[in-house]
């Protein structure tokens, strides 16, 4: 049942992908999608955009619907409108952009290392910028914008050098994975012995910024971070083809003429900034790189993981998380450690309904 | 969902010979390695902020006289510290060797099977709620988070089917891991006190551990590795993969649940006793490999031996780079070993199974 929409004589040889397929050929540019991917994408940006209304409603000064709707639409200057265009809106865009930003990082780790294990934390990242956040913290005893910046350059460094440890004649997945968990060991004890130095209500904090929090988000935060993520998620799909080609393998991949080393290289980078830029701002979330690809995957039902479901299913899990963390216990913990706790849940589940369905 | 192991069985599918490739070159160097490691204990009593001569800590061992201060220093501090070392580094070691043996993956590790989590969990629900805080408190409440959460990973890790496969046993692992490491984030966070008490135990420390400590540990150890040197054999015959051991006439469901019970004992136990060491349990069977090559009760041997000499090095190194202070034995561990295993990854030849 693909329905297809070309008229072109030479199309006459149609690929049965198992799935049904709209095409669009035009003379430059020709896209095929996936209808179910597509409807996945619309459902969960639909389900986000709901929640994220819905999210506005909530807190100490509580709201309907209809007030929100007015006070965004800036037809209401009271009350109204400080506490949702101020407080919680940057929050929730917050919300929505770094999950969408962590979903395709996650997507593009897992795509490259054929591992659904992998994460951009394989590569350091996450432990690095911990320990440039806590060198700042604990020793400089800097402000939110030091520690944003020692975040990204310890984190930038460390994916540097696992990259530059695990080269020789290319860098292979495997290699690459241990000598980040390595290059992580070791950054982690460090971590762990600053944070021993360090007087209690210092690592604490520290632990709170690690744990990855939106908490205190403004406009300036949620503004640039997103723009920053949207410009790096453009660049991401741009780069999408050659990443489907390197999932072949790197010998196959050779073989239809893309140079893998620079592809591999460039998409990379793209991750780790994508994972740079939620860090900058809201201290290293984790397991929504992990688990938002792998739940996209079986939702779209695509065969690999695909960068357009991640990112959708990465902003409605964040944005989901973050409501939780604020207003489902009654001291609001950092959303970190509900993403954890949500995503590590899934993964069980998962487990135990394959298993049923093998039987 | 295929994790690292199918990669790891892609990339290092040839097991190569080691480096000692005769049963004699092989005892050779085991023998050289216990004397070695013979000499780091020694060198593990008499170093430290007062450093003890060796001949005063021979002294001590053979001639011990209660009016001297350094033999009471060794007998009451020194000794009891490189005992708890030389116990906890085999069990980590051991129990690293058998589930990467299981799970024929190179980066299995103790923790993978949900050990030190647990541990974390339980302890951190012993501070926060119970109220506990001493080190000996702490020892039954690891104990018992170690057994109960690999027993859950286990159980979720075979669901559906008459045993566990090892794959589905990794992911349970880091599942279960990744909840109860977020639950303990949020208990610690919430409870300044605890969150101070949980942050000195996550370094893993071996000072201040006594014989107290050990010897109510000590049986459970030794029943690990009793079941692990009976595995030994059978654990050739796994690496095969399970079709090929279950024709070649190996009971594949007993010797996995051996080995998990086994896992469970040693490092549920090291962890009780230390608090949580990484790195011991996934470095040091590489370089048994390495030595050996594919032949399970060898690297078992090696393992036994060169674990413990891991610890006993990175806790001299610990006591040494900052006198008079001392950093725990758990953070210099991943820096002593962290270096050799990418060296040795790329080498490429070390990390076959």
């Amino acid at each position: 049942m693909s329905a297809q929409t070309h008229n072109h004589a030479r199309s006459t040889a149609r690929v049965d992908f198992g799935h049904a397929v709209v095409q669009i050929r035009g003379r430059r540019l020709s896209v095929r999608f996936a209808v179910r991917s597509v409807v996945t994408v619309v459902v969960l940006a639909a389900l986000a955009g709901t929640l994220a209304l819905v999210a506005l409603t909530l807190g100490d000064y509580p709201l309907t619907l209809e007030e929100v709707v007015l006070a965004l639409t800036g037809q209401d200057a009271g009350m109204a409108n400080l506490v949702v265009v101020e407080w919680r809106a940057p929050r929730a865009l917050a919300a929505l952009a770094f999950g969408a930003a962590l979903g395709v990082s996650g997507a593009i780790f897992q795509s490259l290392t054929r591992n659904p294990l992998a994460s951009p934390d394989i590569i350091g990242f996450a432990t690095g910028s911990f320990t440039g956040a806590l060198v700042v913290i604990v020793i400089i005893g800097g402000s939110y914008v030091q520690v944003a910046g020692g975040a990204l350059v310890g984190g930038i460094l460390t994916a540097a050098a696992v990259y530059a440890l695990s080269y020789k004649r290319g860098v292979q997945g495997f290699r690459f994975i241990i000598v980040g968990i390595a290059v992580s060991a070791m950054l982690a004890s460090l971590n762990t012995w600053l944070m021993l130095r360090a007087e209690l209500e210092v690592a604490m904090s520290a632990a709170v910024w690690n744990a990855g929090s939106l908490n205190g988000i403004t406009w300036a935060q949620a503004g640039a971070g997103s723009v920053a993520v949207v410009v790096l998620m453009l660049l991401a799909a741009a780069q999408s083809p050659g990443l489907r080609q390197i999932e072949l393998g790197d010998d196959a991949a050779k073989a239809l003429g893309v140079s893998v080393e620079p592809v591999r290289l460039g998409l990379v980078i793209t991750g780790v900034a994508l994972t740079a830029a939620v860090t900058a701002a809201a201290g290293p979330i984790s397991f929504i790189a992990l688990a938002a690809p792998q739940i996209a995957r079986r939702l779209a039902r695509t065969p690999g993981v695909t960068l357009a479901p991640a990112a959708a299913m990465g902003a409605l899990l964040l944005l989901a998380a973050d409501v939780l963390a604020q207003h489902a216990l009654p001291s609001s913990l950092p959303v970190g450690v509900v993403t954890v706790v949500i995503g590590g849940s899934y993964l069980v589940w998962l487990l135990v309904h394959e298993a049923r369905r093998q039987v | 969902m295929t994790p690292s192991t199918t990669t790891a069985r892609a990339t290092g599918a040839s097991p190569r010979r080691g480096v000692a490739r005769t049963n004699r070159w092989r005892l050779t160097g085991l023998i050289l390695a216990l004397c070695g490691l013979a000499a780091l204990a020694l060198l593990s009593v008499a170093v430290g902020s007062r450093p003890i001569p060796l001949s005063e800590v021979l002294d001590a061992v053979f001639n011990y006289s209660g009016q001297i201060e350094e033999h009471i220093i060794i007998a009451q501090m020194r000794m009891p510290r490189t005992l708890v070392g030389l116990a906890v580094g085999a069990a980590l070691g051991l129990a690293g060797a058998l589930i990467q043996a299981l799970t024929r993956n190179p980066l299995a590790d103790p923790g993978i099977l949900g050990v030190s989590s647990g541990a974390a969990f339980f302890v951190a629900l012993g501070v926060s709620v119970f109220g506990v805080g001493t080190i000996l408190g702490y020892v039954w409440f690891a104990f018992a988070g170690a057994l109960v959460v690999t027993l859950a990973v286990y159980l979720i890790g075979s669901a559906g089917r008459g045993s566990a496969d090892p794959v589905r046993l990794t992911l349970a692992g880091v599942a279960l891991g990744a909840v109860l490491s977020g639950l303990t984030t949020a208990m610690t966070l919430l409870d300044p006190t605890a969150f101070d008490q949980m942050r000195h135990w996550n370094a893993g420390v071996i000072a201040g551990r006594g014989y107290d400590i050990l010897l109510p540990v000590l049986p459970f150890l030794c029943a690990g590795v009793l079941i692990a040197l009976l595995v030994a054999r059978p654990l050739n015959s796994i690496a095969l993969g399970e079709d090929l051991a279950a024709a070649l006439g190996t009971n594949t469901l007993w010797t996995r649940i051996a080995v998990v019970a086994a896992v469970t004992l040693l490092a549920g136990g090291a962890t009780a006793i230390a608090g949580p060491i990484g790195f011991i349990g996934l470095m040091v069977p590489h370089i048994a490999r390495w030595i050996v090559g594919p032949a399970q009760p060898w690297i078992l041997g090696y393992t036994l031996v060169l674990a413990p000499a891991l610890l006993l090095i990175s806790d001299v190194i610990g006591r040494v780079v900052l006198r008079p202070g001392e950093v725990p034995v758990g953070i210099i561990t991943a820096f002593v070993g962290a270096p050799v295993l990418i060296l040795l990854i790329r080498r490429r030849r070390a990390s076959g199974l």
